[in-house]
């Protein structure tokens, strides 16, 4: 059992910034939970400070932003660029949202592994994380 | 609705034909799926006739429209006498870009404006606090003092145009910011008109801006609402609004119920507040969402309107026939469009908005194609708009009242959609009300459990998505989208900057000074906010007041 637990997935779903659209970050995080990935969600209005240091304290192997206010283009970098500061470079950092394709690009160059927009499905996402994860 | 000796030959006609021809053609031909439902999963049958509709009395029930319970609409002549307001919603950049949409949109056609704010405008924070970065101008227009709001309505005069405003935590601010603008033209406060959204309950059932706890906010509402109906008697000081309930996944009825609960709640504070039923309930208004479920989506404007006049006649028994008329606002479902071939969106958009006019609409906003992707361009906008125009002036349905009123599938479902609403209602009451509903996250999950419900139901194909997960496109053809100018942000900080600089340091200490005095005592705060903007505080400056005062609500952030 104990190692079965240290296998799962651990995954930081996060609200960056002063957004409000938290259906797609839930429906995510339920889905992640049911395909059996351990999920902590936190909550809104988060500064990319909070986001890493969950992140950090809850030892995830993955945080998903989601950012659907047009704020994309600081809030990603600023997060990898806290996510070096406090050595996590082994976390991956992938997103969700409103996010035209040309900025996917930017961020997928500075190191978003990847970002999912409208009309993703849930086993999408399920099956990219465990693709990229390995336990 | 028909006497007992014809419904029982309907009752020997419907059973014969079920058991000849409705059964020889599922012996040809089996119906596509096992079960068909409506949008919100509500079973729908075959076929609908005056059996389903046999309880109902036609005075009672419908009625004329005009009259109580106003089923069939809140004017006897509907759209022959006048027509649905055509309001689109915008906002972007800086106050410049923002009126230059505006005096755009109204040489459109355009009858009114719909101020959409940014996100730090909506949170009550400035342009300048480290948890607007990257968010100013983004989402909406920014406006930090009221040098911004003059800037916003330059060139449109107040006297002649009516504005609505989505704003709810801060809504006190930018209601002052209106009524300082308004005076600077010399329009007095009385003569305006418009709609403020203020509806508090739902930021925190739905939206998520937020400022306070739900408590101190609702002191803050119930201010507004006793502000305006002194001394705005033109103007909607609350639009309770079904809009975001139903964005952020419920189902109709969830929309209908929490929406009217939530108005019911307002109306009990109003009352509370010293105010007769009379003065104030004809200034509410509603808004609603047009989703892609047709019939379900007129049923429901239909059984709002029935529901909201007979709660507020068995609870309150107003004189004034307005108090008793639910007035409503719609706008096409947001959530319903798709990246995927965002031409669609456009047919989309036709559906809800047809459902929006059919179901007895006041006013519409009818989303642009490309707002999955970001905030729409002029070329969109226009089209969005020629679409209910089009409705207006082509298609005719403006002709008569209530045009599906009798449609026996329509009436079951208006029926179906109180009863289920009334469920709610007692859920609610169990619960002690919709405050104390919210802090147990009652509203919250059941949306959640509807929004992940439907997300599962896409990813199994129970319902199709066109585009999305039927009839996929190999390649999408890329559309040209709205890109807001990144100096935004830079000439926003320094025009806030600026006004710091210029304003009356001792005029605006005293005038915050004021506020917090009030925001701690009893006294109605409209007037020293109004003071405090004039004295060109910022919407960060006075909701800050708020914040010390009454404390800040986080997002339980439950899944």
């Amino acid at each position: 059992m104990a190692e079965e637990k240290q296998k799962k997935i651990r995954v930081l779903i996060a609200k960056p910034g002063l957004d409000g659209h938290d259906r797609g970050a839930k429906i995510i995080a339920r889905a992640l939970r049911d395909a059996g990935m351990e999920v902590i969600y936190t909550g809104l209005h988060q500064t990319p400070e909070q986001v890493v240091a969950t992140a950090l304290q809850e030892d995830v192997d993955a945080i998903g932003l989601s950012i659907l206010s047009g704020a994309h283009n600081y809030l990603f970098p600023r997060v990898l660029e806290l996510m070096k500061e406090k050595g996590l470079e082994d976390v991956m950092l992938f997103g969700g949202g409103i996010i035209p394709d040309e900025d996917i690009v930017k961020l997928k160059a500075m190191g978003v592994k990847e970002i999912f927009t409208p009309g993703t499905s849930t086993e999408e996402v399920i099956q990219f994380l465990r693709e990229n994860i390995k336990k | 609705m028909i006497d007992a000796q014809s419904l029982k030959k309907i009752q020997e006609r419907k059973v014969q034909w079920e058991q000849t021809t409705l059964k020889k053609t599922l012996e040809i031909m089996p119906e596509r799926q096992p079960k068909f439902v409506s949008l919100s999963n509500r079973p729908v049958k075959v076929l609908y006739t005056p059996l389903d509709i046999a309880e109902m009395d036609y005075n009672e029930d419908l009625g004329f429209p005009g009259e109580y319970p106003f089923t069939r609409g809140i004017h006897a002549t509907m759209h022959r006498g006048r027509l649905w307001t055509m309001r689109q919603f915008a906002g972007f950049g800086t106050a410049e870009d923002t009126n230059r949409r505006f005096h755009y949109l109204l040489s459109q056609g355009q009858m009114g404006l719909s101020v959409a704010f940014d996100l730090p405008t909506l949170m009550g924070y400035d342009s300048d606090h480290p948890l607007s970065r990257g968010e100013v101008g983004r989402e909406g227009v920014a406006i930090d003092t009221l040098e911004d709001m003059e800037i916003l309505f330059k060139g449109i005069p107040l006297d002649q145009i009516s504005t609505s405003m989505t704003i709810n935590g801060p809504a006190i601010v930018l209601l002052a910011m209106y009524l300082a603008v308004a005076e600077k033209q010399g329009v007095p406060p009385a003569q305006l008109r418009g709609t403020l959204q203020a509806d508090i309950l739902k930021e925190y059932i739905a939206q998520r801006e937020w400022i306070c706890p739900p408590e101190p906010a609702m002191r803050i509402l119930t201010d507004i609402i006793v502000y305006c109906t002194r001394h705005m008697p033109r103007w909607n000081s609350i639009s309770i609004s079904g809009y975001h309930i139903r964005e952020a996944g419920s189902t109709a009825v969830q929309e209908l119920a929490f929406t009217l609960y939530d108005g019911l709640t307002y109306v009990d504070y109003g009352i509370q507040a010293g105010l007769e039923v009379d003065e104030f309930a004809p200034r509410l208004s509603f808004f609603f969402n047009a989703h892609n479920d047709f019939f379900e989506e007129i049923a429901k404007y239909r059984a709002a309107r029935r529901i909201w006049a007979r709660e507020l006649k068995r609870r309150y028994n107003p004189k004034n026939p307005r108090s008793l008329m639910l007035r409503f606002h719609t706008q096409t479902a947001g959530c319903s469009a798709t990246a995927q071939q965002p031409l669609n969106n456009i047919i989309r958009t036709t559906i809800q908005a047809l459902a929006a006019v059919l179901g007895g609409t006041q006013s519409l906003h009818t989303n642009s194609y490309d707002e999955t992707l970001a905030l729409p361009t002029e070329e969109a906008v226009t089209i969005a708009l020629r679409t209910q125009q089009i409705i207006a002036y082509e298609s005719e349905v403006t002709n008569t009242v209530d045009p599906l009123g009798g449609s026996y599938y329509l009436e079951r479902l208006t029926n179906e959609m109180e009863e289920a609403t009334y469920d709610y209602f007692k859920k609610l009451d169990a619960l002690g009300g919709m405050i104390p509903a919210i802090h147990q996250g009652f509203p919250q999950k059941e949306i959640q459990e509807a929004a992940y419900t439907y997300q599962k139901q896409i990813e199994n194909k129970e319902k199709i998505i066109v585009g999305v997960n039927e009839f996929v496109a190999k390649e999408e053809t890329p559309i040209k989208i709205l890109k807001i100018d990144p100096e935004v942000e830079k000439k926003q900080l320094e025009r806030l900057e600026n006004v710091k600089k210029r304003r009356d340091p001792i005029k605006h200490e005293a005038a915050l000074e004021r506020l917090r005095a009030a925001a701690k005592g009893k006294e109605n705060l409209v007037p020293p906010v109004l003071e405090a903007v004039k004295a060109y505080a910022t919407v960060g400056e006075i909701c800050d007041v708020f914040r010390e005062v009454f404390g800040i609500y986080r997002d339980p952030g439950f899944f």
